[in-house]
């Protein structure tokens, strides 16, 4: 008996091991490998700073941090008032066809920012669409496109409130309405009870997801590239650095991928130390529920919501039509409709990436939800200093870039015995590793939602502890983990930014051939990707919805 | 001195479905009004028709003889306490209860001294400071009540305020809310589904069931003379009986189960002899006697002995069981099986009309 538990035990252990030991090769492993490149001196081998002083000395660098900062910090700022705007509205006033908006509001947020900048160039670009329109009805007046800070804010700005938006729907959720009530019986006028009650009580999770919104839009590279003309921002400088042709210093890019690495640190601590002092546990009895309003309220209402959507949808619905036009000059599009840029692309012979997409999206989410489900569970369940720790590490790519991770990888897995570069299996191990954070919060949840008593049940009737968990503990798990499962999907096949450092010529995926050809002056081809990857998305939504009947996610 | 409250023929619908239909009650200047009823009965919604959470179909709602319908709830000046405190969580014990003044505009220096006083007053001085994650929630929901009533609101209601607290703070807060009630003298409207907390609390009590309500009286004669079935065996438990009532020459005469016996005065006016009756005993109006005397045969299939009393489940000769509580003395408690007689304390049962189901009793018995 002693030694069958024994066994058990460390048959658990084992595998706690065993997950450590790949989290520490292809996560701790490269990170060090970018910190250690970081201070090396090339030429001689020894410790040096150079890399650093040189970053801080120089104008031209210390400008484009600066710039990231300004772009970042005004786009996060937009997107939070927007978010908690959208979100208000559509929680508290009725609005037509709200379920519809909020799989579009979705959809406008599962695509790379980039493609919004490059449709943004074909509307408001020097030679876009609505840059026409306005400089013919306007004579006189020369608008010359939206370029530089204002278009990387427009598309950060309307790329980035959804996350917001979501995530502050949910806390909505969970507001109690007599909590309203109450205020409202005390005196309080709406605009009172909005800013005295709403505002402060969902503070929390505009925080968390503007922190989302932060590192997300301050390593964003695609976008600052296409839309940001002469505005350099900092990730653009470390693409630029690594990627360039002219220019490659593999340890000046490790320094600033270190620099970028401690600024969302910095971020990260500064965020959570300040929604810890200020979370409340809150559950709804009655939540909030979409009220009937007066006629000027509800038409201001539904102007601003249809706007806002309309807005941020723009982008896909300019490239899903140019999709089916001809190009006369590489982005000028004629009016006749024309199947080809699918033709060229991806029916075209020997064309592998929609099969790429999907074969390492599929791999990536098997890895993360087996390794997921497992360290959660681990964690929760058989709580010890090494899990403890597994679980720390596991949280790190949270708050490092997908670039920096990128490079990560080709600076530790590109030399026997892990010669791994340029291969499937190291992108799908970085889309893995990436998404695994979430996927690790989310199941946690769905264990806690679980009382351990009922394993303990099953134990008491015989069972092993393995069985437990096997036939009971995991079918209970399987409606959240199926969940989790879809909205990873729908991230992975979406993710560009470490996939564009890792991708060869045989590796592409779709938002690295989408990237590649809006590069190479392809629209159409890039449209057609960009249809394909919309489409996707959109019908593996549609797919989450029904399997899970929910009507909200959670990103 | 509280105001008055009157409700005119008032109905509630949600789409088609009528929820409340032309109902019509009056509240007495500072009284303590319970709408009693099970859930879904309507009480909660005409509580919320009160405050202006919900709107009014038709009817009026007046308050000290003002209509009230179309003011908003923010300018209605009426205090509220909810089942799940709603206190708000980030604030502190002092920012809750201040909230109210401060959007009455109170001065600083009035608004800190009405907040003490409060504070004092509900006995909750000492978490001035605390925000309410720290508070259990026998206390939150003190908090909520000072919040509502420091605004000097003209009329307070709650909306079932203890149903989340356990049994022992149940009965604490039920003191606590009668004893500052009584102090502020405030016309309170209150909500619940719980009997015993609804006999305890309240001058007067509306038994409300499908949007009706069934009788309006004190606790006392709620328990004792319920005017219909429903409210018999909504308040308490009631062992109903079928019998039959039987003119005879000085008072009517009752029968259930060839017992016959004496009841209440009842109401003459239509009734026949041998009219079916449902007889109405509380467990505590049976008495159980030795077999072969005058009494319904019954045989003891059970008993629980609780301290206080002794609980008995007998079954009656066509196999229906009834339960009767006897006072726990000394003597041997009966074994199961035992065949007995049932009697009854005849001037406390109720009778009621088999197919209107209301009461037989006069008024005033």
């Amino acid at each position: 008996m002693l030694k069958n538990s024994n066994r058990r035990g460390s048959f658990w252990m084992f595998l706690t091991l065993l997950i450590l030991a790949l989290f520490l090769v292809f996560v701790v492993y490269p990170l060090i490998m970018v910190l250690y490149k970081s201070v090396i001196d090339p030429k001689g081998g020894g410790l040096t700073f150079e890399n650093f002083t040189r970053f801080f000395t120089r104008k031209y660098y210390t400008n484009t941090m600066i710039n990231s900062f300004k772009v970042t910090l005004v786009a996060t700022t937009i997107s939070a008032v927007l978010g908690l705007l959208m979100a208000y509205i559509t929680r508290s006033v009725r609005i037509a066809g709200s379920k519809t908006l909020n799989i579009l509001i979705v959809v406008s947020y599962l695509s790379p920012p980039f493609i919004g900048a490059y449709a943004w160039i074909q509307l408001l670009g020097r030679n876009g669409l609505i840059t026409k329109v306005v400089n013919a009805l306007l004579p006189g007046t020369d608008f010359g496109g939206i370029y530089g800070f204002a278009g990387i804010v427009l598309v950060f700005s309307l790329q980035s409130f959804p996350l917001i938006y979501m995530y502050v729907a949910g806390a909505l959720q969970n507001l109690d309405n007599s909590l309203n009530e109450a205020a409202e019986s005390l005196g309080a006028g709406n605009p009172r009870r909005v800013m005295s009650i709403i505002v402060p009580l969902v503070l929390p999770t505009v925080l968390a997801s503007s922190l989302l919104v932060f590192m997300r839009v301050f390593s964003d590279f695609g976008t600052p590239m296409l839309i940001g003309e002469g505005y350099r921002t900092f990730p653009v400088v470390l693409y630029n650095q690594f990627m360039g042709e002219v220019t490659n210093d593999d340890f000046f890019s490790a320094a600033l991928c270190v620099i970028m690495m401690l600024i969302t640190l910095v971020f990260f601590f500064v965020q959570r130390r300040v929604s810890r002092r200020h979370t409340y546990s809150m559950t709804a009895l009655k939540p909030m529920e979409p009220k009937r309003v007066s006629r000027k309220v509800s038409i201001l209402s539904h102007g601003f919501v249809y706007l806002v959507t309309a807005l941020a949808l723009l982008p896909q619905l300019m490239v899903i039509s140019t999709s089916f036009l001809k190009e006369s000059t590489p982005g000028m599009f004629t009016s006749t409709l024309t199947l080809d840029n699918y033709l060229n692309t991806i029916v075209a012979k020997n064309n592998k990436v929609i099969a790429n997409t999907y074969i390492y999206g599929i791999a990536a989410i098997i890895l993360v939800v087996v390794i997921g489900v497992l360290i959660s569970y681990l964690a929760e369940r058989k709580r010890s200093p090494v899990t403890s720790t597994l679980d720390t590490l596991t949280m790190l790519p949270y708050i490092i870039p997908g670039s920096v991770i990128g490079i990560a990888f080709l600076y530790a897995l590109s030399r026997p015995p892990l010669m791994l570069s340029g291969t499937a299996t190291i992108i799908i191990i970085a889309l893995a590793v990436r998404r695994m954070p979430y996927t690790i919060r989310s199941s946690t949840a769905i264990i806690g939602q679980i009382s351990p008593s009922i394993e303990e049940a099953a134990i008491s009737l015989g069972a092993s502890e393995l069985r437990s968990f096997r036939q009971v503990t995991l079918p209970m798990m399987l409606p959240g983990i199926l969940a989790g499962a879809i909205m990873s999907w729908i991230t992975v096949i979406s993710e560009l930014s470490s996939s564009i450092i890792l991708y060869r010529a045989n590796t592409q995926t779709l938002t690295v051939s989408i990237y590649v050809e809006v590069i190479r002056n392809n629209f159409g081809n890039a449209a057609a990707y960009s249809t394909v990857l919309t489409v996707t998305s959109v019908l593996s939504l549609i797919l989450f919805f029904k399997l899970t009947g929910r009507k909200d996610i959670s990103v | 001195m509280g105001v008055t409250i009157r409700i005119d023929n008032v109905t509630k619908r949600y789409g088609n479905n009528t929820v409340i239909q032309g109902l019509s009650t009056d509240i007495k200047a500072g009284e303590f009004f319970t709408l009693l009823g099970p859930s879904g009965c309507g009480k909660t919604t005409l509580l919320r028709m009160i405050i202006g959470f919900n709107s009014i179909e038709e009817g009026e709602i007046l308050v000290d003889g003002k209509l009230i319908n179309g003011i908003p709830t923010n300018k209605r000046n009426m205090g509220m306490v909810f089942q799940n405190y709603a206190v708000f969580p980030h604030m502190t014990v002092k920012e809750n209860v201040a909230y109210g003044l401060k959007t009455r505009k109170v001065q600083k220096a009035e608004m800190d001294r009405k907040v003490d006083e409060m504070l004092k007053l509900i006995k909750i001085e000492e978490y001035k400071h605390r925000m309410p994650s720290q508070l259990s929630g026998g206390q939150q929901q003190r908090v909520a009540l000072a919040r509502a009533i420091v605004i000097q609101p003209e009329v307070l209601l709650m909306d079932e305020p203890l149903s989340n607290l356990d049994a022992k703070l149940r009965v604490e807060m039920r003191n606590v809310i009668k004893r500052i009630q009584r102090q502020i003298n405030i016309t309170t409207v209150y909500v619940t589904h719980d009997q015993e907390e609804a006999l305890a609390i309240s001058d007067r009590i509306a038994v409300m069931d499908k949007g009706i309500i069934q009788q309006i009286d004190t606790p006392k004669r709620i328990y004792q003379r319920p005017s219909n079935l429903f409210v018999s065996t909504f308040i308490g438990l009631s062992n109903i009986l079928e019998g039959s009532v039987h003119a005879a020459p000085e008072s009517w005469q009752a029968q259930a189960y060839g017992y016959r016996f004496t009841p209440p005065p009842l109401k003459e006016e239509g009734l026949m002899d041998g009219q079916r009756v449902l007889v109405s005993v509380r467990p505590e109006e049976f008495l159980i006697a030795k077999e072969g005397e005058p009494g319904i045969p019954a045989i003891v299939r059970s008993s629980v002995f609780l301290g206080v009393n002794l609980h008995y489940f007998l079954e009656l000769p066509d196999g229906k069981e009834v339960e009767v509580i006897a006072e726990s003395d000394l003597s041997e408690i009966i074994p199961d099986n035992t065949p007995v007689s049932l009697q009854m304390v005849q001037h406390k049962i109720n009778l009621f009309h088999q197919d209107s189901r209301q009461t037989l009793i006069r008024e005033g018995a």
